[in-house]
């Protein structure tokens, strides 16, 4: 026994190579199907979250470089986007999706470097459901009239688009797919944290050979954001993000013709029954809340466990979350990779030192935490209350709260008792409790006996404050048409 | 000697009952000849609150009854109006809509949630989906009802712009806070006489009478409305709308319809108020035990 006290169980680094990795010095903006220099002649830095050492430049899109880009994706529609059939469109769409598939191990290394998720999460899940998103609506482009019986479908012109940082590509994806299936043409704004495997995506969508403005990308920060949600001769805004930016896009668009989809935030509830497979259960507890360290605004955020197994499940929850590698993003044993920003750092341990400060108990796990980059250690709090700030406030950090219940109403009622309604998780062996919860919780994505699972058919997006519109699915056409 | 009238008191109807305005006030519209319509109710902000928090109250229950149940109390108000046609029809005249013109509006409305009333127990079939996701997992979504809906007709006619919003609103699931007609507001409050008898629960639609820019804003800019029905083309309401939508994420409906087009109903009006709800759940893959016999 003595012994195998000196024997270490760490894994050895298992880094992903990156030499046949194609990083520029300097990315321009997309516009009209040809990379040009931004107006302002300004670039900032995109930073890898892990080492915080830069990775490259990109280009600061403002209003005028905006304004070109509206008019290059207004010029592509007229003449060429909205005229084509829709069996050419989706043709162009696969050939995107093949292209996207070839380079996938690039576009995952890249995605790691510039985002700090686990390569395990950008290889195994971010890039093929960016590719197999593209795939899926590529066969929609020539079938629209079968998903809206009894009407005619029509695009509905320029899509203005804007994407968060938590999943770059398979953003782009969620948003690009879709529009150009319905036949809409696009200026897209990535994350100024992430715009690397969106400028990729740009390459990629120019070899495609895609007709010239189809889809412009412009890097920048907030304020090319709102340039593109205040041009005027934008149709539709689809926006992913904070609930807060989306209520000032809401707002911006008043009194527009503007069509608005917007997938925000969520503090979803995993609601754990005393009759679950409770190792599976935690198995679904630190995916929902450690995967893509919480950056999800689906997150299983709020345990909620039955008051007779809440010991045991806490128990279990700590002893699995012993196990979990925090590091290097691209070494491939990596669970949890590095928060994304410093700015996203600071946020969470601001919600840490607030849940502390309301009396909640801490635990954390015990592992070396890298000492560069920006890293935060997976964090459960017991002891909290529904009136808990962190309990009713999106973190969006790999930080849970545990709150027990004793009867199924109750946790159905702690479970809707918020603003939002994004998603659920629900575990237990019994199929009618199942469709029961599911039916009362007020939720656009309720996840029975798994937890943070996606697919391009199947449709996402949420109920009260965490947004409106779906994305995926036959479903998502919803966001691109207009119906005569 | 001739026979006294015994007059009606039109009052507001909030969670199943009639109460008057908590405000104590009334207002007196007249018809295009002059003659007062009667002393209406004036309903208050206080009015729009109690009246959200009866439709937040109905909503659970509502949404909860069978599809099929909604069916059949969607038709039970239509035989409650095919039954009180003719006080329609005097009202309809007296608020100055020719008789010809009464009668077939007094129709289309009966008609219309007779149309609503069918889609009930069929909305999800059409719009609902089993989704073939590449994992083990068996996806299907649903559409359910958004909440509370404040309904804001176009002022310009008394029932069926109000008929042609309220049903599909219900039809789902929904629970409602509706502002009549100001000019024209008889029609709905008798509208309101025939849900309390036709078995609709109480509060899942709740009708007040009085100004409009009194009710509207308080209405949209409530915190627990989820959706508002909008038929109308004010610019100012309009924006008005979008704006309080930013508060707590509402769904805004626009409409500029002419609802005595017999065609101006389908189940896009439906689902306006609906979300779409997916599940996911695991397969057993035990793998060899296939049914490839």
């Amino acid at each position: 026994m003595a012994k195998e006290k000196n024997i270490s169980w760490d894994y050895s680094p298992a880094p992903e190579n990156t030499s046949h990795v194609k990083v520029k010095e300097r990315y321009e903006l997309y516009i009209d199907g040809k990379f040009v220099k931004p107006e302002s002649a300004k670039y900032f830095d995109t930073v890898s979250p892990s080492t915080g050492k830069k990775l490259a430049s990109i280009a600061y899109g403002n209003e005028k470089d905006v304004d070109k880009a509206v008019k290059a994706a207004r010029n592509a529609y007229v003449n060429i986007w909205s005229k084509m059939s829709g069996a050419e469109r989706g043709k162009y769409i696969y050939r995107i999706a093949r292209l996207m598939q070839e380079r996938a191990r690039e576009l995952s290394v890249i995605e790691s470097m510039d985002s700090g998720k686990a390569i395990r999460e950008s290889r195994d899940v971010d890039v093929p459901l960016a590719c197999n998103h593209f795939f899926y609506y590529a066969g929609w482009a020539d079938k629209l009239e079968y998903a809206f019986p009894n009407r005619k479908v029509e695009s509905l012109g320029v899509a203005g688009q804007i994407i968060p940082w938590n999943f770059p590509i398979l953003m782009a994806a969620w948003k690009i797919a879709p529009a150009l299936a319905t036949g809409n043409t696009i200026v897209i704004k990535p994350a100024e944290t992430t715009p690397l495997t969106a400028m990729k995506l740009a390459e990629i969508i120019h070899d495609s050979g895609l007709p010239a403005g189809v889809v412009n990308v412009v890097t920048g920060y907030g304020d090319t954001g709102a340039a593109i949600v205040n041009h005027n001769d934008v149709d539709k805004i689809a926006f992913t993000g904070s609930t807060g930016v989306g209520k000032i896009i809401q707002k911006a668009i008043a009194g527009t013709k503007k069509k608005a989809t917007l997938e925000l935030g969520g503090k979803s509830a995993n609601i754990i029954l005393e009759d679950a497979p409770l190792d599976q259960a935690v198995e679904g507890i630190i995916n929902g809340i450690f995967f893509n360290q919480g950056h999800v605004c689906c997150a299983g955020s709020r345990l909620l466990v039955q008051e007779s197994v809440a010991d045991k499940v806490i128990r279990k929850l700590k002893r699995r979350m012993e196990t979990l590698v925090v590091g290097d993003p691209l070494d491939k044993n990596t669970d949890v990779g590095a928060i994304n920003s410093k700015e996203q750092l600071d946020i969470i341990k601001k919600y840490v030192s607030i849940g502390l400060e309301e009396g909640a108990t801490m635990h954390q796990i015990s592992c070396n935490i890298p000492k560069n980059g920006y890293f935060f250690a997976p964090t459960i709090f017991t002891d909290v209350a529904q009136s808990s700030t962190i309990v009713k406030e999106e973190i969006f950090g790999p930080v849970l709260t545990v709150q027990t219940f004793r009867t199924v109403d109750e946790a159905i009622q702690k479970a809707n008792n918020s603003e939002y309604g994004l998603a659920a998780g629900v575990w237990t062996d019994k199929g009618s409790r199942i469709f029961n919860l599911t039916t009362k919780l007020n939720a656009g994505v309720i996840w029975a006996n798994t937890y943070n699972k996606f697919d391009p058919a199947s449709p996402f997006g949420g109920y009260k404050e965490s947004g409106f519109g779906r994305e995926g699915g036959l479903h998502g056409l919803n966001a691109y048409v207009k119906l005569r | 000697m001739e026979r006294l009238e015994v007059l009606k008191t039109y009052k507001i109807y909030i969670g199943g009952k009639f109460p008057r305005t908590e405000s104590g006030r009334y207002y007196t519209p007249e018809n295009k000849k002059g003659e007062q319509l009667g002393n209406i109710c004036l309903a208050s902000r206080k009015d729009v609150r109690n009246a959200v928090v009866a439709a937040r109250k109905a909503f659970g229950g509502w949404a909860e009854r069978s599809a099929f149940n909604r069916s059949q109390i969607l038709y039970r108000i239509a035989e409650m109006l095919e039954g009180r046609k003719a006080q329609f029809i005097d009202e309809l005249i007296f608020q100055g809509v020719s008789h010809k013109e009464a009668n077939s509006e007094v129709e289309m409305s009966i008609d219309r949630l007779i149309y609503y009333a069918g889609w009930c127990d069929k909305i999800n079939q059409v719009m609902g989906s089993v989704n073939p996701v590449s994992s083990s997992h068996f996806n299907f979504s649903v559409t359910e009802p958004t909440g509370v809906v404040g309904v804001v007709p176009d002022g310009s006619s008394s029932l069926i712009g109000l008929i042609s919003l309220v049903a599909p609103v219900i039809a789902s699931g929904n629970t409602c806070v509706v502002l009549s007609s100001e000019a024209m507001p008889l029609c709905s409050i008798t509208f309101a006489e025939a849900l309390a008898t036709s078995d609709v629960p109480g509060g899942v639609v709740n009708i007040l009478t009085g100004m409009r820019n009194e009710m509207l804003q308080p209405l949209a800019t409530h915190m627990d409305v989820n959706a508002m029905a909008y038929a109308g083309n004010k610019t100012e309401e309009i924006k008005m709308l979008d704006e309080s939508s930013a508060l707590n994420l509402k769904r805004i409906n626009k409409y500029q319809e002419n609802w005595m087009n017999r065609d101006m109903q389908d189940l896009y009006f439906i689902t306006d108020f609906c979300e779409v709800k997916t599940t996911w759940h695991p397969i057993e893959n035990i793998g060899g035990a296939t049914s490839n016999y």
